[in-house]
């Protein structure tokens, strides 16, 4: 069945968006991720604008992250203090990273920018996640314990604030930078930003692992939400029709990826996921290095 | 006598001595949300008040165009190993879709003073004004842009597709894609004798959104903080409706 997309003007099959969304919903299920960097891609690959594709795709965010938070409020397992002060930097970050995103949008150059961070940012967090997750199998097939750095140069930082649910005290200027980061990703690469987020949390803030996901899952939340209420007033691109597609399917996927996610171990399902990150990578990278068969493109008229 | 008629006849011929009586199978097209292309019919007749003349065979060409609009057309060029746009050339206008539809080859139908009389063929569609300016090779980049939009469905020239019987009834199927953009379709018909234009006929198509789609765009582009807020709304709502689901399906 095709259906007509109002505000990416274009006619797709409405299946194979239900299909992409529960494929992307099963492996979020599966991984605890968002999924938005899976996405975003695949939105590209069925020909749907790069602009429609990431603003659309921060507002499905906001749909999956809020399913997931209340789940995480349920057990308890939400830092809400620090998801704030994570929020704050999110919310400067998004900002910027929209003025850059129009910005760049005019110069034609958007669709470079939006590729070559999700090659750069896929390409690390899917080889540090491989190389990470091999050592832990071999590291519990040896049968030692893994440890963690207790105090590193971001505790002598100043405006020193307690951390309950985390059980922290340290300055507020490393949540605030990552928010800031994360905040900026969201709004050009149409990403919830968890997949840096986490082991940003885990490994330069220092947070329990279990209240890592659920706190990410609450900044997530508002910081895509804002980025799609800044692309639906700058830009005019979120495709209402496309979400709720993508969202449907999304949302049945998720609940089949978390029955298949508490099957495996929680290190093969690491190997799992930085292998599928690392894939895409690949792809995306390909397309930039190879000689593209169309060397021209068509746009609509905007200073160049 | 005889000799002054002949003349009047030559002089009355390129006026109006053939007309075209044209029918759409449809004079609106409306793009609601399980839209996927339409098919235009176009048919008519040869309105005559004199004999055919002989001279040469009459041609039908029939235009369909969309919206003129602005466009940036990019290249994209090696720079440091990857591929990234460098240069672009405005077009000051291009119609967001064009199809032509012949009786006959195209070199048969219309003279090149004639195309550009009536701005008929593809090339003469597109203006680009200033484009000197910008690239080195505008030719390149205008033959790019009619490239990919005939790839793309949205320009096309289908010589002979109009069938045309007895010089006098004809009739051609245009296929309009699904990716189309509103706006008034301006329609052409043409007869032509030996390269000229002997007869002219326009009307125009309408395409627009209707229902949902229609509201949806409007809403996005005059309330679009609104439109923002909607969304969220809807988004918000599917994720708790999508949670309280699932403790639903596992207490259960």
């Amino acid at each position: 069945m095709q259906i007509y997309l109002p505000i990416a003007e274009v006619s797709v099959n409405a299946f194979l968006l239900l299909g992409l969304g529960g494929m992307v919903g099963v492996l979020s299920g599966m991984f605890g991720v968002g999924g938005g960097f899976l996405m975003t891609p695949l939105l590209f690959f069925i020909g749907i604008p790069p602009a429609v594709a990431v603003a659309t795709e921060a507002n499905q965010i906001v749909a999956s992250s809020f399913s997931g938070v209340l789940a995480h409020l349920r057990r308890k397992t939400v830092d809400l203090k620090m998801g704030t002060v994570l929020l704050i930097g999110g919310l400067i970050g998004a900002a910027l990273g929209v003025a850059v995103f129009n910005y760049l949008k005019s110069l034609g150059q958007v669709d470079l920018l939006v590729k070559l961070c999700y090659v750069v940012f896929l390409g690390v967090i899917g080889s540090l996640m491989f190389v990470e997750s091999l050592n832990a199998i071999r590291k519990t097939r040896s049968g030692a314990a893994p440890k963690r750095k207790k105090h590193n140069w971001i505790h002598g930082l100043p405006f020193k604030m307690r951390f309950r649910t985390s059980g922290l005290y340290i300055s507020v200027i490393p949540p605030v930078i990552v928010g800031i980061l994360v905040g900026i990703l969201a709004a050009i690469m149409g990403v919830g930003g968890g997949f840096i987020m986490v082991p940003a949390m885990i490994y330069l803030l220092g947070m329990p692992t279990k209240v890592v996901v659920g706190t990410s899952l609450f900044q997530i939340i508002f910081v895509t939400g804002f980025t799609t209420l800044l692309h639906a007033t700058t830009n005019y691109t979120v495709d209402m029709v496309l979400a709720v597609l993508l969202l449907i399917g999304g949302v049945v996927g998720a609940q089949i990826g978390t029955v298949i996610g508490a099957k495996l171990k929680a290190e093969q399902l690491r190997i799992l996921l930085a292998l599928m990150v690392l894939a895409v990578c690949g792809k995306l990278a390909l397309d930039l290095l190879i000689q593209p068969s169309e060397l021209f493109s068509i746009g609509t008229a905007g200073g160049h | 006598m005889r000799w002054l008629l002949l003349i009047l006849a030559c002089l009355a011929l390129p006026l109006r001595a053939e007309e075209v009586v044209l029918g759409l199978s449809q004079d609106q097209v409306s793009i609601s949300t399980n839209f996927d292309g339409s098919e235009i019919i176009i048919y008519g007749a040869i309105k005559r008040e004199t004999p055919i003349p002989q001279d040469a065979p009459i041609q039908v060409v029939v235009t369909i165009a969309g919206p003129q609009a602005p466009i940036t057309v990019r290249r994209k060029d090696r720079v440091l190993g990857i591929w990234v746009n460098t240069d672009a050339m405005d077009v000051s206008a291009a119609p967001s879709f064009y199809a032509i539809a012949t009786s006959a080859p195209w070199s048969e139908v219309l003279n090149e003073a004639d195309d550009l009389r009536h701005n008929v063929s593809i090339p003469r569609r597109i203006r680009s004004i200033g484009a000197w300016s910008q690239v080195a090779n505008p030719q390149e980049f205008i033959d790019a842009l009619v490239r990919i939009r005939m790839e793309n469905g949205l320009y096309v020239l289908a010589e002979g597709a109009v069938d045309l019987r007895e010089s006098t009834l004809f009739n051609t199927a245009i296929q309009m894609p699904a990716n189309l953009t509103e706006g008034e379709y301006e329609t052409r018909v043409f007869l032509t004798r030996g390269g000229k234009v002997v007869s002219k006929y326009e009307t125009s198509i309408e395409v627009s959104k209707v229902g949902l789609e229609r509201w949806l765009f409007n809403l996005s582009r005059q309330q679009p903080l609104i439109y923002g807020l909607l969304s969220l709304t809807i988004a918000i709502a599917a994720g708790w409706g999508a949670s309280a689901a699932f403790r639903l399906m596992r207490s259960g």
